[in-house]
Order: C-alpha cells, then structure tokens, then sequence
C-alpha cells in the first residue's frame, strides 16, 4: 500500500473520525514514515556515542555471528550495532557495565581459545563461533507455561552475562520497528516477511483468504 | 482528545473522589458524573493520548512506558506465608489515564451463569473459600448490554451455543477473521467442537467518534493510535469530562485514605507529580486502583482506629486473589498466516466452560482462543519451538520461516479462591516514595494446575486435527507473575468473609466503595474486563441510589 493509499484507506476507516482526533494522530502516523524513508536514504552513518570505534568492529562482528549475513541481511546490514550504541546511552544505560566488563572478557576468551589471535573481528566466522560456544549456558531448569514468557512477553531482565545481553539487544536491534533506530531500511522485517505498512485490510493470510464468511453448524449436523 | 475539565479546590469537599481511571474507575467517573454529581479521579500516571502511543517495542515492553515501573515500584515474591518474599517483578498493570484498559488484548466474554452460583452447583472445594456470588448473571445482564452498546464491543450474538441469554444483540459485528481464526474454526468444527467469532472491545465500524481497527497488528501491550480499541481513555473517560462537572487528575499516587473522628472516609491523600502531599476533600470515596493496589491502599490506610487496615475487619483485604489459570499451546502451518496483522484474538470456544468434576477428576473449565500476540522482538524470545538455536543461522532461519506460519491457542480457566493468595505489604522493601511495596504471595491450587493441563490437550487435540506440522507446550506450573488481579476485596453478603456488599460499599466504612478486579467473587474463566466493566456500571447506579436516598453523606 502505497502513501496515497494509505491515506484513503485511513480516511475511510475513520468517517466518523473527529477532525481533532484525525488532526492529532495523521501528523504522527505520517511524520513516522517519512523519518524512515530518510533515515534509509543516509549516506554517511551516525556517529559512535558509547562505543570506540574499535570496540565497535568488535561489537559488530559478534551481532554479525548472533544473526549473519547469508542470502539475506543479517545484522551488519540491518545497522544493529548503532541501535546498540544509542541504546546503551538511553534506554540501556543500565547495561554500560555489562559491555564495559565483557568487552575484555572477550578479549580473554579470544585469547583463550587462539593464543595468537588479536581481536575477535580478525577471526574467521568458524572461529568467532567458537569463541563464542564458550559462552552459552546449561540448559534451564523445567520450563512451564507459568514461566516460558507467554504471559510476561518482556525480554528477560536477568541477562547478567554479556552474550546473552548482546544477544538480546542484537534481535531487538534487528526486529525493531525501523522508526525507532534499528533495523536500518527494514532489514529484519524482511527476513521474517513483515510488511512495513502501518494498516492492513483482510483477507491476511493463505487460510483466510477463500473464507466464506461465517455459517451457523446445521442442525442436522449438530444431532449426529 | 482533552476537553476543558473543571478544577476543583482539594479543600472543596467533592461528591465523589474516585482513585484510579481504568476499567471500572473510568465507567465510574463517567457514570457518577453524568448523574450530576461533583467528581474528581486521582490516576498515578500521566495523561497520555492518541499522539503518544506508538509500536516501539522497546519503550513498551522494556521502558513500562504504560505500566507500573518495576524501579519506582519493586515487589517481592513468596509461595507460602512462611517464606520470606524475595524482590522480584511480581505483577503488571496499566499505569496512565486508561489503566490497564489502554494495553489489554480487548477480549470481551461476559460471564456465565455458572461464575456466580459455582459453590451452590458443586460444592466446596476443600482448600479453598469458593462461594456464591450476591448477584446473579441476570443482575449484571443489563450491565453487560450498557458496555458493548456504550463501551463499543464487536461480536456476533447466538453464534456460540453456550451463551448465556442477553437483552440485545452487539452493536457491530465481529472483526475480520484471521487465518488463525480458520484454522481454529475448521479443526474444532471437526472435532464437534463450538467456536464462534471473538466478542472484542475493538471497533469493527466507526463509530462514535472513534475509528475502526486498522489492523496495525500492535495491540496487545500497546495503545490504539486510532482510538479503536476501546480502553476508558477512548470512551468513558472521554464522556466524564464532556459532562464539565469530573476532573481527570494524572501524576497523583493516592497512598491513604483519611477518615474522620467517625470512621467515614473524609478524603484521599496522593503525592502529586513533586511528591508534595494533598488531600483532596470528598462526602465518599471509590477506591478502582485494581485488585493489587485497592488491598494496599486499604492497608497502608491503617489507623488507630482501623489498625488492622481500613475496611478490613473481616481479616481478608488482599486475600483469596485470583490470576486465572491456562497459557498458551503453539502450532505452525505450512503456509504463511501472516496473523501479525490485526489484533490477537479473531475466534474462541466454550464448550469447555463448565466441566463437570466428578468426570474430570477436578473443579474448573475455561475457553480457547486462537490467536497470535506477538511483535518481532518478542517473538524472537518467546515464540519460536523448543530447542531451536538460540543464534547463529539456524536461529536466522526459524525466525524467517516460523514468524508467518505460527499461531497459538490460548487456554484460559478458572484459578480457586484460596486464602493464602494474596497481596499484602512487603514489610522490608519500599517504593521510590517510602511507601511498603507489594508482596505477591501466590500458589496455584493444585486443580488449576490440573484444569491447565487438560485444557493443553485439548489444544493439542485442536493442533492435531487442523494438520499443524509442529505443536509444542509446556506443563502448567505454579505462577509468579500477575496479569489478572482478582478476588483480593471480594463481595459478599457475610462481613465475615467478604469486604464489600453487592452494592460495592464496604462492610465497615459507610462511605467508602471498591469497584474493580478486586471485587470479583470468582475467576471467571480468564476474561475478567468486561465483567469489571459491567460491575462498574451496576455499582455507578447503586451508589447514586444510596446518594439519592441521602445514605451515604453522614
């Protein structure tokens, strides 16, 4: 759907939208968009706020292995590790420590498993797994439908270690909606295949698009 | 949009302070005030509207940008009475004008005859205080009718056979289905099975003001851009300030309610945005904070007089709570649903409401919902199978395949009303004003776990039948986090073992009313809003009797 579209379809969504009402959420709706499509038209990326740039690279090449780059883009073209930068400075600014004491803690464990490794960025992808192998965590105790995040649909907060804070903010990084600085021209969305409309009409998928529309059961069937 | 409100003094002695602007203290002010009466609503969070809400998943779901701040306001956790309750996020509720109603999935059931008269039909439970309600569904029939025709609730009435009787059909017609919808449709019609389009608080039509649903696919968690989803702040908020005699009052923590020499509520004290103290004067007080922070309130009200806590000498205020039982079954097709477009739910079913326990070996029942809640990020983190990497390009590779092809049946059932289940305060962790913080103390009666799994199988059955190629679940295990906050102020005939009367007002304050999740008797089977609305609107009516009959001023 295309901007005009939208438009249309907006306006006769709303008939009976108030005109103050209508003043009010347009603006937003439009002002979302077009922020966007310029921020995908920038040629020259933002600046580092919280990260040197080395440390950046190193960032980089681990959001790189979290979600790579094969046929489609993976989180090196979806900008994540800026998202991550500014979001250290704002909404993150409570996991600073956690990148402040992880970066050299990777460092380590570079070091570690290849004694003649400088940094991480310089190994091959085989090798970055590796390393990070080293990170991942036994398996959780009982998970139950009480505790498997359905009903608290929040990122878990107890990511104390590095990797996993990365990893967290690297996925949200590539999912977010692109309005609010991540997931550069869409990348994320469109490797999961969603739309970057505002508004949708039915029908939405394969299984509802031949619906009839709803029938009552019929008697007859119902006494067998 | 906001419209010019009055102003009133806190020295001006109001008809009625009504603290909280959710569900039920929304309904309230509107009524209250449509019926010529002086009201100011004291809400702890910030007026926002329409131009504030957006899809950034990271204000909403990691920022609490619309809910209670776990920083601000800490809780803690304990199972049992004699544990010590740990800190831990312990319970989520809408914090803004609007309440939790701003960033509900907008599922709305009424209830069945059978919530109100269970004890009577099957006896007590051993363990637990489950009684009859003092009304009956015919008593709320009327109120359930004024919210979908004044609230604005889409649905298709007859299409379940399980209805309970109403006076009037919906006023619009259930939303588009999605292919979640269809799927659920088909396979449980093979089954035998009853589903029907999902009655939701969601505009089908335009309608009063108010845009249809636009299909963003942003809505449970999230405020409506559009003014579709009918939260109070789309709807009877709206109509309480057009009526010039309520004031909205954001940015105002109520933490006592004053009483006079007499014992009558005199007032409710709240911190305003600079955590100066006021008492805004009032001839009665409604208390609709929800069933975690009406209990609190009336226990940090403790005074000399009312040292237990205020309105509880009965011993029960934040006891018997109830959180509904259930969680969710997950499938995926082979072809894409795309079912992130729209809101949640599109079909339900209740043949499942009321089992019958001498044949299921348990007391409860429930509906299934089809449904898919969940934005990119959360997805990512909660809705891919079990065992799926956890990154890397197989990870890549679930996420881009399954985000389309995956649905869920959510089981919604009863939980039991057991006494132990509470919220109190926390006798060592504060709040960010000093104020005791909630303690959540909460075990699932071991029929509710019970319920939960034997509701999963069926869901599993529904999976089978309509050809997922994958269905997973977990086993229901013992809750610690809150979403639905019920029972903790019940209503009763018995000061004994109830807090307020079925006109709301409490048993021991004359002039004091609580309206809200936590005046509900029973669960329900997991959709509990609309049966708070239709309280609120009953309650609105009974007060201004008693005001009317000069009952309620000393």
């Amino acid at each position: 759907m295309n901007e005009l579209n939208r438009r249309n379809f907006l306006l006769r969504a709303g008939t009976g939208f108030s005109a103050a009402c209508f003043a009010a959420n347009w603006p937003a709706l439009l002002s979302a968009a077009t922020h966007a499509h310029s921020a995908a038209k920038a040629a020259t990326p933002p600046k580092f706020e919280f990260f040197t740039p080395d440390e950046a690279a190193e960032i980089e090449a681990i959001t790189a292995r979290i979600i790579p780059t094969d046929g489609s883009p993976g989180a090196r073209e979806a900008g994540v590790v800026y998202f991550i930068d500014r979001g250290l400075t704002t909404f993150g600014a409570d996991d600073q420590k956690t990148y402040r004491g992880g970066l050299p803690e990777l460092q380590a464990r570079v070091s570690e498993v290849f004694p003649d490794a400088t940094k991480f960025s310089a190994l091959t992808p085989d090798q970055q797994d590796e390393v990070l192998h080293t990170f991942d965590e036994p398996a959780k105790p009982s998970q139950t439908a009480a505790n498997s995040g359905q009903r608290a649909i929040r990122p878990r907060p107890g990511a104390q270690n590095f990797f996993e804070t990365l990893r967290q903010h690297t996925i949200a990084g590539f999912l977010i909606d692109p309005d609010y600085g991540g997931n550069h021209d869409g990348a994320g969305w469109k490797v999961i295949g969603r739309e970057r409309e505002h508004m949708f009409q039915a029908p939405f998928g394969y299984y509802d698009k031949d619906y009839p529309g709803w029938q009552p059961i019929a008697k007859e069937a119902e006494k067998k | 949009m906001r419209v010019d409100q009055p102003r009133y003094k806190t020295s001006d002695e109001v008809d009625f302070v009504i603290v909280g602007s959710g569900a039920a203290g929304g309904i309230l002010a509107k009524e209250l005030s449509t019926n010529g009466f002086r009201v100011v609503v004291l809400e702890q969070g910030p007026y926002l509207t329409e131009a504030d809400f957006n899809h950034n998943e990271i204000e909403i779901l990691t920022q609490d940008k619309l809910t209670n701040h776990p920083k601000l306001q800490p809780n803690t956790f304990r199972k049992t009475p004699d544990e010590k309750a740990k800190p831990q996020r312990a319970l989520v509720y809408g914090r803004c004008v609007g309440g939790t109603s701003v960033h509900f999935t907008a599922n709305f059931w009424r209830f069945h005859e059978i919530d109100f008269i269970e004890r009577s039909k099957v006896g007590p439970v051993a363990g637990t205080g489950l009684m009859d309600w003092p009304i009956t569904y015919a008593d709320l029939e009327p109120y359930y009718t004024k919210v979908e025709w004044e609230i604005g609730v889409s649905g298709l009435a007859g299409a379940s056979p399980f209805d309970p009787p109403r006076s009037k059909p919906y006023p619009m017609p259930p939303l588009p289905v999605k292919s979640s919808g269809v799927i659920f449709e088909r396979a449980a019609r093979k089954l035998g099975w009853h589903p029907f389009p999902a009655p939701m608080a969601i505009l089908s039509q335009a309608r009063a003001g108010r845009s249809a649903c636009i299909n963003c696919g942003f809505c449970l968690s999230f405020g409506c851009e559009v003014g579709a989803k009918s939260s109070s702040l789309a709807t009877a908020i709206r109509m309480a300030e057009k009526t010039g005699r309520c004031e909205i009052r954001p940015n105002s923590y109520v933490h006592r309610i004053e009483t006079d020499a007499n014992g009558r509520a005199a007032g409710a004290v709240y911190f305003d945005e600079k955590r100066n103290t006021h008492l805004q004067k009032a001839k009665a007080v409604v208390v609709c904070a929800n069933g975690a922070e009406t209990p609190r309130l009336l226990l940090l009200s403790a005074n000399k007089q009312f040292p237990n806590g205020l309105a509880n000498s009965s011993g029960i205020v934040g006891k018997y709570l109830m959180l509904n039982s259930g969680g969710v079954v997950t499938g995926q097709f082979e072809h894409p649903l795309n079912d992130y477009k729209g809101f949640a739910v599109s079909r339900v079913l209740h043949d499942f409401y009321e089992l019958d326990p001498q044949k299921v070996g348990f007391y409860g029942g429930g509906g299934l919902d089809a449904r898919f809640d969940f934005t990119p990020i959360n997805f990512a983190f909660g809705g891919l199978p079990p065992g799926t990497p956890r990154w890397g390009k197989d990870f890549k590779a679930a996420l881009a395949y399954d985000f389309n092809r995956t649905m869920e049946i959510f089981c919604h059932g009863t939980s039991l009303p057991v006494e132990n289940n509470s919220f109190s305060l926390d006798p060592d962790l504060k709040d960010a004003w000093g104020l005791p913080a909630l303690r959540l103390t909460y075990k699932d009666h071991p029929d509710d776990l019970k319920l939960g799994n034997w509701m999963f199988a069926r869901a599993h059955e529904l999976f089978e039948a309509a050809g997922a190629q994958k269905k997973w679940s977990f086993p229901a295990g013992e809750q610690q986090f809150a979403v639905h906050l019920l029972g903790s102020c019940r209503m009763g005939n018995d000061p004994k073992t109830s807090v307020i009367n079925a006109d709301h007002r409490t048993h021991d304050v004359k002039n004091l009313f609580l309206c809200d999740g936590s005046s509900l008797v029973t669960s329900g089977r997991g959709q509990p809003t609309m049966t708070i609305e239709a309280l609120a609107f009953r309650a609105a009516d009974r007060i201004t009797a008693l005001a009317k009959r000069g009952e309620i001023s000393a």
